[in-house]
């Protein structure tokens, strides 16, 4: 297996050996093979799997209505404190309301702002990169200046300013960030294009006289699909954290949705006497975008390893 | 040298014009300002006459054309909601600003570039795999959680440090070290990434091999050429700090130019949410400008391409 490894890598290079070629494999395959040995991708892959099972299973796993206050027994402790319950794993907050169910449910909130921003911003940076990158010229001027227009904008302030006026809400947040956070994508799949725009296949496409939208989408595309997945990872977690950052100003996700955010924001006022209230959703919202940015790191190290950083 | 500046001068321009017009649009289009300042309980003769006094019933360009004029001779007219010019209140709030974003970048830059250095230098050892790992880890935390983290420990619990303002060079050292923290990870990366490629040229070898010292080498002929990216990362950086550091002056309560912008966009007061948004677009357009020419001038190659 392990002998089988630098004919593998030399041929993905491009350079092919005059010796037998390797057994083929389809690239997942390789994908697993690579990744089944990179630490870094194992760890975050499985963090990410727990969080991900926590947060589909939230109805199922959750002790208690993540919703459902109970004035009684506000403030309990987690349970490594002496006061603590095994009723309230991680306590209740100010409200009464289970910490340890809210934190799963808001888990779904993260998850969701994630995938829902990099959809968008994912499809618009993409467009704009890969028209910049494969028409070049003025197209390529134009969209280059739009990039750095958006560059130019203060994300948080804008982000802000805008979820104020769309009126702070799951959708809104999620519209918001989508509109504003394609940047990456856009840079770097303007690249990526640049770089096999003038590969023999993409000629020999334009010269059996393939459509435009086919060449874009079918052949260049799939080919700088390595680096959108790297990118689209990193950006999931910048999503996260700016939800997050968002919610705590008050700006974003309203109560009594339990984004980790909100938690952060709603425990702040007890972070004196009971700074586990921002502790717990603090540790689960690193967590998350750990994972996410391993798993990022992992992808691209294992797809591209000429790209290692 | 000059021919690049002024290229470089004329896209910065052109790019401080669009963002004026995003900031200003942006706000229009996202809802009915009348309606907002109003409030929800007015009746709709109250919000015409709003309309009408704030100069909201005329057209958008004319609009956007008579707020463009007066911005660029620093007339950014009357906040809503403070009793003040827009321009008196963000001279007394941007100070804190600008203070705290300097010294996050300085302390920033004084931890990741010899970390990077260092990871570079001992590139695949222990040092390396730590740095990188710090620097993952690093990415993972929300400056918000960290500057709370930080209050709790250093405010609540030692009571070395004061909890939130700003008004002694106390007050600066956990917001700084919180917005700071976010720069380092990237810098670093980019510091032992650039070292790593000039340490691997020809001319490094060439001078091993002369017999110059190590020390002579990594700082001398090295560092010069590694930092060159850094440069106009700082530059980047900074004008993030500045548009992030609403978060950190919100933690700590530091009545900066970014709580300014919180306070303001919570009550709907556009004037001001505007020309800071504007300001802080301007800084960074005039920064990277700044990078890009510092760049050219410290590297031919870039000017001459």
């Amino acid at each position: 297996m392990t002998d089988a490894m630098p004919t593998m890598m030399t041929s993905a290079g491009g350079d092919k050996p005059f010796d037998a070629p390797p057994p083929r494999q389809s690239p997942f395959a390789n994908f697993l093979r690579r990744g089944r040995r990179h630490g870094g991708l194992l760890l975050g892959a499985s963090i990410l799997l727990v969080i991900v099972v926590a947060a589909l299973a939230a109805p199922l796993i959750a002790p208690h209505d993540p919703y459902a206050q109970n004035l009684a027994q506000r403030l309990i402790p987690p349970i490594w404190h002496p006061k603590g319950t095994w009723d309230h794993v991680l306590g209740t907050d100010k409200l009464g309301r289970d910490y340890f169910s809210r934190l799963l449910f808001g888990a779904r909130i993260s998850l969701l702002i994630g995938l829902l921003t990099v959809a968008i911003s994912g499809t618009i940076g993409t467009l704009l990169g890969i028209c910049a990158g494969y028409f070049g010229g003025r197209v390529d001027a134009a969209l280059s200046y739009v990039i750095t227009t958006r560059l130019a904008l203060p994300v948080v302030l804008v982000a802000l300013a805008s979820a104020a006026l769309v009126g702070g809400s799951l959708q809104g947040v999620i519209i918001v960030l989508g509109l504003l956070l394609w940047d990456r994508f856009a840079v770097v799949t303007r690249s990526a294009t640049q770089q096999i725009a003038r590969a023999d296949y993409v000629a020999a496409a334009q010269a059996i006289g393939c459509s435009t939208s086919r060449i874009l989408f079918s052949e260049i595309l799939p080919n700088i699909l390595n680096a959108l997945i790297v990118v689209a990872t990193l950006e999931m977690a910048h999503a996260i954290l700016l939800e997050a950052a968002l919610s705590f100003l008050g700006l974003g996700v309203q109560p009594p949705l339990p984004s980790w955010g909100l938690m952060i924001a709603e425990g702040k006022q007890y972070m004196f006497f009971s700074p586990w209230m921002i502790g717990v959703p603090a540790v689960a919202l690193v967590f998350l975008v750990l994972a996410i940015n391993l798993v990022g790191d992992g992808v691209r190290d294992v797809t591209a390893p000429e790209n290692r950083t | 040298m000059l021919a690049y500046t002024m290229q470089r001068l004329i896209v910065a321009l052109s790019v401080a014009f669009t963002v004026s017009v995003v900031a200003f649009f942006l706000l229009h289009l996202s809802g009915d300002i009348a309606i907002s300042i109003a409030g929800p309980e007015s009746t709709p003769a109250q919000v015409e006459q709003i309309r009408h006094q704030f100069g909201l019933d005329r057209p958008l360009v004319v609009q956007y054309l008579d707020w463009l004029w007066k911005a660029v001779h620093f007339d950014f007219g009357n906040s809503f909601y403070f009793r003040d010019t827009v321009v008196s209140l963000i001279a007394s709030r941007i100070g804190v600003t600008l203070t705290l974003g300097a010294i996050s970048l300085l302390l920033s830059l004084v931890v990741a570039v010899p970390l990077g250095v260092l990871a570079a230098v001992y590139n695949g050892t222990i040092i390396d795999r730590l740095a990188l790992s710090f620097s993952v880890i690093g990415q993972a935390i929300p400056t918000f959680c960290l500057g709370l983290g930080l209050i709790i420990v250093f405010s609540v619990t030692l009571r070395w440090l004061p909890v939130s303002g700003a008004s002694t060079w106390k007050h600066f050292i956990l917001p700084s070290i919180a917005l700071g923290w976010y720069a380092v990870p990237a810098v670093m990366r980019l510091s032992r990434n650039g070292m790593l490629e000039v340490l691997s040229a020809d001319y490094i070898r060439t001078a091993r091999a002369k017999g110059v010292a190590p020390a002579v080498v990594i700082f001398k002929h090295a560092l010069r050429n590694a930092i060159i990216p850094v440069v106009a990362l700082a530059a980047v950086q900074f004008g993030f700090m500045l548009g992030g550091s609403i978060v950190i002056e919100a933690v700590f309560s530091m009545h900066g130019l970014g709580y300014l912008a919180w306070e303001a966009i919570a009550r709907n007061d556009f004037p001001v949410v505007q020309a800071v948004v504007l300001i802080l677009a301007t800084i960074y357009v005039g920064l990277t400008f700044l990078a890009d020419v510092a760049n050219a001038f410290l590297d031919p190659r870039i000017r001459l391409a």
